[in-house]
């Protein structure tokens, strides 16, 4: 039984990162992982939810009325890349590199319609972490 | 016999995905590691008067500071700036980590 779960597991990572959900980042967090921290990977994660909650936010609050700051945004958008990139969040990583040179074209749409996408691929890769950590356990 | 002394490293980023990290590889390099989340929690740690030594509030002995460059508030250039002021802090050797390639900007922190 237990054996299958770890298969599962290193399954869906192969397939996270061969889909582009995830690149080689993960695999140094896990590399961090021993007997005496098991659940590392899975604790960094968490804190990237909380961190990415708060970034979220107040880009939101940022993209609702004008005037629009667009070096402000393009600023919390550099924290919460970083955070995702930290993390080996590469599609999230891409859209949010997308949403800044929107910034720099002072795109107002274009911000807005990739800040969808941006929550989208979000929300997608927390459903599969989810899944993932559940096997890992 | 005699131990050897780890070194004490005191991280600053604001992010905490980011502390988290560098608490854990310092960790594994056998270092002391204090985390703080802003330049000020880092000067505050390290005492601003110019008269304290390099001590921390738990009174270990700071080696080395590894900072990132952006933070709200204080960025690591000012956080840099502020410690090579001091004359007591000026000797612990600052590292800054970014993720930029902003030529010129590098050549700034080298001047120190």
């Amino acid at each position: 039984m237990e054996n299958q779960k770890k298969r599962q597991a290193a399954y869906m990572k192969r397939s996270l990162l061969d889909q582009g959900y995830l690149d080689e980042q993960f695999i140094h967090l896990e590399e961090l992982q021993d007997d005496a921290n098991p659940n590392f990977v899975e604790e960094v994660v968490k804190l990237y939810y909380t961190d990415s909650a708060r970034y979220v936010r107040n880009i939101e609050l940022a993209l609702e009325n004008g005037p629009y700051d667009f070096a402000r945004l393009d600023n919390m958008m550099y924290q919460f890349k970083g955070s995702s990139s930290s993390i080996g969040a590469r599609r999230v990583k891409r859209h949010c590199s997308q949403f800044q040179e929107y910034c720099n074209a002072k795109n107002i749409e274009g911000c807005r319609n990739t800040f969808q996408e941006v929550k989208q691929e979000y929300d997608t890769l927390k459903t599969k972490l989810e899944t993932y950590f559940q096997m890992e356990r | 016999m005699e131990m050897a002394q780890e070194l004490h490293v005191l991280a600053v980023d604001d992010s905490h995905v980011d502390r988290k990290v560098i608490e854990r590889l310092l960790e594994i390099s056998c270092c002391k590691v204090t985390a703080v989340e802003s330049g000020t929690r880092a000067l505050q740690y390290l005492g601003l008067d110019g008269e304290k030594s390099s001590m921390g509030i738990d009174g270990l002995k700071v080696n080395l500071i590894l900072t990132d460059y952006s933070m709200p508030g204080m960025t690591g250039y000012e956080l840099l700036k502020k410690i090579k002021e001091s004359s007591v802090l000026s000797k612990i050797p600052v590292v800054i980590m970014s993720s930029e390639k902003i030529l010129p900007r590098i050549d700034r922190y080298i001047l120190f």
